[in-house]
């Protein structure tokens, strides 16, 4: 197993971990595994990809789940959050302490963080809330303040809020059915939040529809926002191509990215929210799309001898496969957000 | 490892038969995390077209029984950016390409053939032929032997003579040993099979298909018995055309299984998605499963499975120390 990427930053490991535990948090199960080089390893925002149903299993593709935490304890183990909605998940909350799980990770790129001490809101919907703690508990590390806006549909799946109202500077909840906090959903009180904490930056995580909210928002009151999104995926590590999403380069160029390497952290205005789905007609190699160098002859893809465009200087050495010169998350549009 | 595993890519020899299936493991980059690129026979790497590509709209997958269905589109950044950057990545890492190359007419496949004929350390070119022929109404190349024909006798005559060209056969056709024929007269040196089936499936709560391409290829496991159902078949009727074969290998006991149907290489490709360190694990799986039953030379049981019972047991017999 190897650990260098050819960026020289440690690259993820696949390793056969024992279960430590698998709990009940209220409508998800926590799931803690010993897997001591994906601890090391991890930065949050990350996310291991398991598979599912054991060495025979029929279901091929892995499993996604952003890690929640790591501890030093056992040489280094992972915890996970996940809700037994299908027959991969369910499989996994029938685990027992001892079983052995095939777990690679820690995948995809993490949140950045600021280097100046800046108030955070961070925002979670859902099991959405998973990654965020321990993304705080780095933000704190660092001076930052922390401030939580949790939702989800009932009291039971918003996930951490106890830790979110002990660890925030402030902790304020949603739910749709109005079971825990105030009823309504996160973007409700967002700017509400946004105004009281004196939000330099947000960081959120949930489903799509709900980050695509939030980056409007943030738009709207002109703060940086880092989103970690959700897209189907069938391997993890950035070899199938299924995780798509269209993204907006540094240099103006919209392209098809994967969401598990070059994600799942993006700023939210990168991504088209309204083209999630579609490819749009100005994406790079988008059916009858052309360079604006002009270079090329006529005539859609087929007799097209493409130079431009797909490549360019500064590709992270993860990127391949036509995604491109996306900015690095770990430069959030905003002077003194850094790495 | 003791056994023998050197296996030859038309004249070309490779130390082991185990190589990655196409669009399965992208240029080997992301795969050189978990395993030694230059331990397998071969990187396969993603088929790769004239200009870049966006492909198709997602969800591009769905899970299946034992399977997957993906409609990605070839998706890829050109043969620009993988002459530039992917290409010699794998070259710096020790590892031997076999470049895959897919096109909308037989023009683009020629001009890709020679694209990378003035590139140095491509070990072979396997030519993606289950593309639609956008001059034909669309009507994939893999399933026409004129077609087909067309565009290996346009790949090999432009790639250089040294460079072995393999087309890669789509199980969706009638008469498979009628395109392999086809392309072998067409001057093919070999056979990779088999592509994706293609296949289908619809969300019952939503209603709708669950591919945003409707259908979508089928791989993984569920396919294995139809791979060697086409490995056999082209072998028993060209026995001396070296086949890749793939489909659903997920155990150096599959592979040694297309081994013995009549492949002497073998590629993973879903199962890299269960487990990325496959490649390296099947073929030390095959080694084991080679040594258990006394056979010190891959080369000795490649279509074994032909030979009538008497004599596979003799041979094997042989073999027993
Ligand atoms: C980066 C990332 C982080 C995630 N973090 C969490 C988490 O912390 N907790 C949690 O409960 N879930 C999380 N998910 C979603 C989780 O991966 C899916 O719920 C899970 O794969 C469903 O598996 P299943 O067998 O229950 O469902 P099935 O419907 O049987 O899954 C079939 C296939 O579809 C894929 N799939 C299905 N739903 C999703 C989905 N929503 N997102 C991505 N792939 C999906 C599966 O990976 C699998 O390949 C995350 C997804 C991603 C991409
Ligand atoms: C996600 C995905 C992408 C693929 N892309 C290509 C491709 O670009 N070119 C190609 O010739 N075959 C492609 N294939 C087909 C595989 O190379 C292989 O022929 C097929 O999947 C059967 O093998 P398997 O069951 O081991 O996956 C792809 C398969 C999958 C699952
Ligand atoms: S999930 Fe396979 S490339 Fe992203």
């Amino acid at each position: 197993m190897r650990a260098q990427d050819a960026d020289g930053d440690a690259g993820p490991v696949q390793v056969r971990g024992t279960v430590l535990t698998v709990r009940r948090v209220d409508a998800y199960h926590a799931m803690t595994v010993v897997a001591p080089g994906i601890a090391a390893r991890f930065r949050p925002g990350q996310f291991v990809a398991v598979a599912v149903g054991g060495p025979d299993s029929a279901m091929l593709l892995r499993r996604a789940f952003s890690i929640h935490d790591v501890r030093p304890d056992h040489g280094g183990t992972v915890e996970f959050v996940f809700s037994a909605s299908g027959p991969g998940t369910r499989w996994l909350a029938g685990l027992r302490s001892r079983d052995v799980l095939d777990v690679a990770g820690p995948l995809g790129r993490p949140f950045p963080v600021p280097r100046d001490p800046v108030s955070c809101l961070l925002v979670g919907g859902g099991y959405g809330s998973a990654p965020l703690f321990a993304l705080a508990g780095k933000l704190r590390d660092r001076g930052c303040k922390v401030d939580f806006l949790l939702g989800a549909a009932s009291g039971d799946r918003v996930f951490g809020a106890l830790t979110a109202r002990r660890t925030g500077r402030t902790a304020t909840i949603t739910t749709e059915d109005g079971s825990l906090g105030a009823r309504g959903v996160v973007t409700d009180m967002l700017g509400q939040v946004i105004h009281e904490a004196r939000t330099d930056v947000i960081y959120a995580c949930g489903p799509m529809p709900m980050l695509r909210q939030v980056t409007l928002l943030a738009r709207r009151y002109d703060l940086p926002v880092q989103v970690a999104v959700e897209e189907a995926m069938a391997c993890g590590i950035g070899v199938c191509m299924t995780c798509v999403l269209p993204v907006v380069g540094t240099d103006g160029m919209t392209r098809m990215v994967r969401s598990c390497v070059d994600g799942p952290v993006f700023r939210g205005e990168q991504i088209r929210w309204d083209d999630v789905g579609t490819i749009p007609f100005d994406a790079v190699g988008a059916p009858g799309w052309e360079p604006r160098s002009g270079r090329l002859p006529r005539g859609g893809q087929a007799a097209a001898g493409g130079r431009a465009g797909a490549t360019g200087p500064g590709h992270g050495a993860r990127e391949s496969g036509g995604s491109g010169q996306q900015a690095r998350p770990g430069s959030p549009g905003r002077p003194g957000h850094g790495h | 490892m003791g056994t023998d595993m050197r296996t030859r890519l038309g004249h070309v020899e490779l130390p082991n038969p185990i190589l990655t299936a196409s669009g399965c493991a992208g240029a080997g980059r992301e795969l050189a995390q978990f395993i030694d690129v230059s331990k397998i026979g071969a990187v396969v790497t993603k088929s790769v077209m004239l200009a870049p590509r966006a492909g198709r709209p997602t969800p591009r997958m769905a899970e299946t029984p034992s399977g997957m269905l993906n409609s990605i589109g070839l998706q890829g950044p050109g043969i620009d950016a993988f002459l530039q950057r992917d290409l010699p990545w794998l070259l710096s890492r020790g590892a031997r390409a076999v470049v895959s190359i897919a096109g909308g007419t037989v023009e683009e496949f020629a001009e890709l053939a020679s694209r990378l004929s003035d590139a140095a350390g491509v070990t072979a070119i396997e030519v993606n032929i289950s593309c639609p022929n956008v001059e034909h109404r669309g009507q994939v190349f893999a399933c026409d032997p004129v077609a087909a024909a067309a565009v290996i006798e346009a790949v090999r005559g432009r790639a250089r003579y040294d460079i072995p060209v393999f087309a890669k056969l789509s199980p969706d056709v009638t008469d498979i040993v009628a395109v392999a024929r086809a392309c072998v007269a067409a001057g093919a040196d070999g056979l990779s099979m088999i592509n994706t089936l293609l296949g289908m499936a619809i969300d019952c709560d939503t209603m709708r298909p669950v591919l945003a391409g409707v259908a979508g290829g089928l791989s993984g496991p569920a396919i294995r018995p139809v791979a060697v159902r086409c490995v056999w078949q082209v072998r028993e009727a060209l026995p001396d055309v070296p086949i890749i074969g793939m489909g659903g290998v997920r155990t150096g006991k599959d592979a040694l299984e297309l081994i013995l149907a009549g492949a002497g290489l073998v590629a993973v490709g879903t199962t890299i998605f269960h487990d990325p360190s496959a490649c390296e694990r099947i073929l030390r799986e095959l080694d084991e499963e080679l040594a258990r039953r006394g056979i010190d030379r891959l080369s000795d049981v490649v279509g074994l499975a032909h030979e009538p019972r008497t004599a596979t047991g003799r041979r094997l017999a042989r073999n027993v120390p």
